[in-house]
């Protein structure tokens, strides 16, 4: 089946020149896209359009082009990703849009993550709560055996599923509080239910809030915006988890 | 516990058991009142009435109770100003009830509305019992089974009899509580850690229940008294 055309597209996109400058919105208009073309693939054809003019593309991250790396961002018509539920931005398609709509395209809006250039944010906030504790300490020896450690299915289940965190920053974006707790909660669950990652809980959960409330990020308040919009469904039961290791490791101090 | 007052997490446990609280709260001011709909005579109600003011575990309670409301007003808001500030350029844009609830985006407006309404609600009874010659409502007394009480009915009666206008604004108190209920129930206990998977339905069923009934309960009865079933 071929792939219908949409004739003409309006886009209203923040361009913001570097992190000093103070960024606005233009607006540009966009000819035959094809409803089979990703976002990113629009935005390619728009840049190229801009490179022939002469005028200067428009920045946006990306890397993998099929939603495992978390570069991708966007916050699309006043949703994290888009419109769609469970993906990221390179997965989101043009047949989601109509013909002669108006999309408004701004970067990640958080204190934690500033704009660097256009619609392209600083997301290493998130590198600095992993660094703070998003580890298991490995001191010596060698490779252990697949077996030697056994781990009860459903809990292998529940680390994979919040270890499927890309750290793409949707949760904090899309926070009315920008809140960064479910990116950190799935770091601090995928670990704290293995009994690798078990040694350090109480460590790791008290340095990585510290760290995320150091940051500048907000206070959850159990909205559960972040789980629609992470594009891995990562759940706030993690939240609860996180919540509940970090009160336990306080408690004993 | 080095930080933990100070950690967004330690703010939140701190604000949950104060919510948690009020709610207890909540159950047995609700269940007193609904005595003033059991009985018109009022008998019912003031030996309840009477029953509170003389109890010395009340008296303890009453100062802890307002504590806790402090606790949960100066937390709320000292949450609310950091998160409005975790975000200093707003979004052109932004479509967020397909993500979340309503309620949940606004509970501290909701709280906001509770509170002026407790400033009204506490003027005219707590205010008009503790200083009756300050007031402008006479708090007669009345003996029921030979002993001589505080008549609190008639205060309450009569406020609701003469005020269609107070009998609204206690209805819409009960439906903003109902509402700050609906989201706040269930995320105190996501809260203090206690929620997984299947507790989260539990929960948020739980606090869908409760909240109406709280709601309801308290909208029964000014309605009761509006709609004349309580006699002139
Ligand atoms: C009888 C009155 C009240 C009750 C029973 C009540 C109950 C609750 C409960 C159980 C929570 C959830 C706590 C948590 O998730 O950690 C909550 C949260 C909250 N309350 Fe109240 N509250 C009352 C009055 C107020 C007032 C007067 C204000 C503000 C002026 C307020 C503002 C808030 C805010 C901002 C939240 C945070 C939202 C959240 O974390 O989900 N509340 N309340
Ligand atoms: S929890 Fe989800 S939304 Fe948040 S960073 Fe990880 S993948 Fe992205
Ligand atoms: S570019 Fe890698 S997830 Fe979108």
């Amino acid at each position: 089946m071929a792939d219908k055309i949409l004739k003409e597209l309006t886009l209203k996109i923040w361009r913001q020149k570097d992190a000093k400058s103070k960024g606005g919105f233009e607006t540009y208009k966009i000819h035959n896209v094809s409803t089979g073309s990703s976002f990113l693939e629009m935005l390619d054809i728009l840049n190229e359009q801009l490179v022939s003019e002469n005028k200067e593309p428009v920045a946006f991250d990306h890397d993998c082009r099929e939603g495992i790396c978390g570069t991708c961002s966007l916050f699309i018509d006043g949703r994290a990703h888009g419109p769609d539920d469970d993906v990221t931005t390179c997965q989101l398609h043009m047949r989601r849009f109509e013909d002669g709509a108006t999309i408004t395209i701004e970067p990640w809006r958080c204190g934690a993550f500033p704009v660097i250039k256009d619609l392209i944010v600083d997301r290493s906030a998130y590198d600095k709560i992993l660094q703070a504790g998003g580890y298991v300490s490995v001191n010596t020896g060698g490779v252990p055996d697949g077996n030697a450690i056994p781990i009860p299915k459903h809990k292998a289940d529940e680390a994979m599923d919040a270890a499927a965190c890309i750290g793409c920053g949707a949760c904090a974006a899309t926070c009315k509080n920008s809140s960064a707790m479910l990116f950190v909660a799935a770091k601090v669950s995928q670990l704290a239910l293995l009994p690798q990652g078990k040694a350090e809980a109480a460590r790791r959960a008290k340095a990585m809030v510290a760290k995320m409330d150091e940051l500048g990020f907000g206070n959850c308040t159990n909205t559960g915006a972040c789980e629609s919009e992470c594009p891995k469904s990562v759940s706030i039961e993690h939240i609860a988890r996180l919540n509940r290791e970090f009160l336990k490791a306080k408690f004993k101090d | 516990m080095s930080n933990f007052f100070t950690s967004s997490i330690g703010k939140k446990f701190i604000l949950s058991l104060s919510g948690l609280f009020l709610i207890a709260f909540l159950c047995v001011h609700l269940t007193m009142n609904l005595l003033l709909i059991l009985d018109n005579s009022g008998e019912l109600y003031n030996t309840g009435a009477h029953f509170m003011v003389t109890n010395p575990v009340i008296k303890i309670i009453e100062p802890v109770l307002a504590i806790g409301f402090i606790l949960h007003i100066v937390l709320a808001s000292i949450l609310t100003l950091q998160n409005r500030s975790a975000r200093p350029i707003k979004y052109a844009l932004r479509n967020q009830s397909g993500n979340c609830e309503w309620s949940s985006r606004n509970m501290y407006i909701l709280g906001a509305v509770i509170l002026i309404f407790l400033v009204i609600h506490l003027y005219n009874f707590w205010w008009n019992i503790k200083f009756p010659t300050l007031g402008n409502t006479a708090l007669n007394t009345v003996t029921v089974g030979g002993v001589e009480m505080e008549d609190t009915y008639t205060l309450v009666a009569s406020l609701f009899k003469s005020s269609v206008i107070y009998c609204v604004l206690y209805i819409l108190g009960g439906i903003f509580l109902g509402l700050h209920l609906t989201h706040g129930f269930w995320s105190a206990f996501q809260s203090i850690g206690f929620c997984n998977q299947i507790w989260r339905k539990r929960l948020e069923c739980l606090a869908k229940i409760f909240a109406f009934i709280i709601a309801i309960g308290f909208c029964i009865i000014p309605l009761y008294f509006m709609l004349g079933l309580a006699g002139k």
